[in-house]
């Protein structure tokens, strides 16, 4: 089976039902044993139990930039291939990652209020990520407008591209600027900053993150095809009526 | 060169006569000014220090006010398509009608702006500087409006999406442009680095924008 075959929606829909079930075992599995040793990692020196905020924190931010990542590489295979599946991968990752994104402001702030002394400050790192969220919004708020989805789908691949310029900037905002949120410590040239003890669980956390977001992409993908399929049966019956 | 000529005189001469918005969003800009000390209260010393702020943020809502129309009342009398099928590059085309809508709209704000001045009691010497961050600002929030413009011309509640989609893109214009006009007034940061960003920014979404812009016409209408 190669990547062309899964143009075929019966066929992607044949793979997802298969998929799905181990997909959504395997996340359950990850999260179990993640938040088990989240739960028994030590105490940072200094922030004491507050650290284990970061154990959603972290996976959620990085999941909240893979999704704008995903659409943007979904946008191109809308506009340059023409694939039939981009546009329903694109808009199906939109409130995803609208959620992860979400979820990384909302715990930054409850990690912030003990640590910081406020749930916000408007720093280079933390203006970027919440102009990310806005734009998952507006991303959105683009699809309600029409009901074609063909139609909306070359104007939401454009405004995701044009999107993809923030990436970056999130990523490098705590370098180029001097922020109150601290500079990356896992992904960066040399090796992590962070201690094996909380690496370790942190790592499992993240692939049970993105293990999340795979299962709920590819739930909402098909959803999506078959919400696509009820909207043409509909309109079939509509004209022969 | 003289398609895009004309196209550039036609769309300004479009804005300046009846039924054009021109300067309606100047006039958008002095109300929106205007309300401003209802609103916070006439204390001069806080409004010199504001001043920038809210006029840069009147500036970037009196732009988007007359963006809406810049490719749907096109779209409507059907010149649209004839751009579109023209010999002339679309996206020079675009830039053409950019450039129309900035000297229209964006450059009437910059010209009241050293007036409006007067009224947020903001320092003559310092009011020279904030109007260069707004002559520098405004084609940005023209160029990221295009792409805004183009998308929402063939979806319905276009005005409304247009907000919805621009407004997030023109934040670091926002925070350029009051940065430096800040700098001018209050300092520490010299006026300098912001100034340079915000110019960067200026140029690279007068590139990007008409690109953007084309390709969503092209999409939004075949």
């Amino acid at each position: 089976m190669s990547f062309t075959d899964l143009a075929n929606p019966t066929r992607f829909l044949a793979l997802v039902q298969r998929l799905l079930p181990w997909l959504a075992a395997a996340t359950v599995v990850a999260f179990a044993v993640g938040l088990a040793m989240a739960f028994n990692a030590p105490d940072d020196y200094q922030q004491g139990a507050t650290v284990k905020i970061m154990f959603l924190h972290v996976p959620a931010a990085w999941l909240s930039m893979f999704g704008w990542a995903l659409m943007s590489v979904a946008a191109l295979g809308t506009l340059v291939w023409r694939h039939p599946l981009a546009d329903v991968a694109a808009k199906a990752a939109a409130p995803i990652g609208a959620a992860f994104t979400l979820m990384c402001l909302i715990t930054g702030s409850l990690w912030g209020r003990p640590m910081w002394g406020t749930f916000w400050v408007w720093d280079a790192r933390l203006t970027s990520v919440l102009v990310l969220f806005l734009m998952y919004l507006a991303l959105m708020a683009l699809y309600w407008t029409t009901e074609d989805p063909a139609r909306a789908s070359r104007a939401a691949a454009i405004l995701t591209l044009v999107g993809a310029i923030n990436l970056p900037v999130i990523k490098f905002s705590v370098d180029w600027w001097n922020t109150l949120h601290q500079p990356a410590s896992v992904i960066r040239l040399g090796a992590p900053a962070i201690h094996p003890a909380i690496l370790t669980p942190l790592l499992v956390m993240a692939l049970a993150f993105a293990l999340l977001f795979l299962t709920l992409h590819l739930a909402a993908m098909r959803n999506e095809i078959l919400r696509r399929r009820v909207r043409t049966l509909q309109l079939m019956k509509a004209d022969n009526a | 060169m003289s398609a895009l000529k004309a196209l550039l005189i036609r769309d300004m001469k479009l804005a300046f006569r009846v039924g054009g918005g021109a300067l309606i969003g100047a006039l958008f800009f002095l109300i929106v000014v205007v309300l401003t000390p209802f609103a916070i209260g006439p204390d001069l010393a806080l409004l010199s220090r504001i001043g920038p702020a809210i006029l840069w943020l009147g500036a970037l809502l009196a732009s988007l006010l007359t963006l809406d129309r810049l490719f749907a009342a096109d779209y409507e009398d059907g010149s649209l398509d004839l751009i579109i099928t023209s010999r002339s590059q679309l996206e020079l085309a675009v830039l053409a009608k950019a450039l129309a809508h900035w000297l229209t709209t964006g450059l009437p704000l910059v010209i009241i702006a050293p007036l409006l001045g007067l009224l947020l009691n903001i320092d003559l010497a310092a009011m020279k500087y904030v109007a260069l961050t707004l002559l520098a600002g405004t084609p940005a929030l023209t160029g990221i409006g295009l792409i805004g413009a183009a998308l929402s011309v063939t979806l319905r509640r276009g005005g409304l999406l247009l907000a919805v989609l621009v407004l997030p893109l023109t934040i670091p214009v926002l925070i350029f442009g009051v940065a430096a006009a800040n700098s001018a007034i209050v300092g520490p940061v010299p006026f300098g680095p912001p100034f340079t960003i915000l110019c960067g920014l200026s140029l690279a979404s007068l590139v990007i924008g008409p690109l953007a812009a084309a390709a969503a016409l092209r999409h939004g209408l075949e």
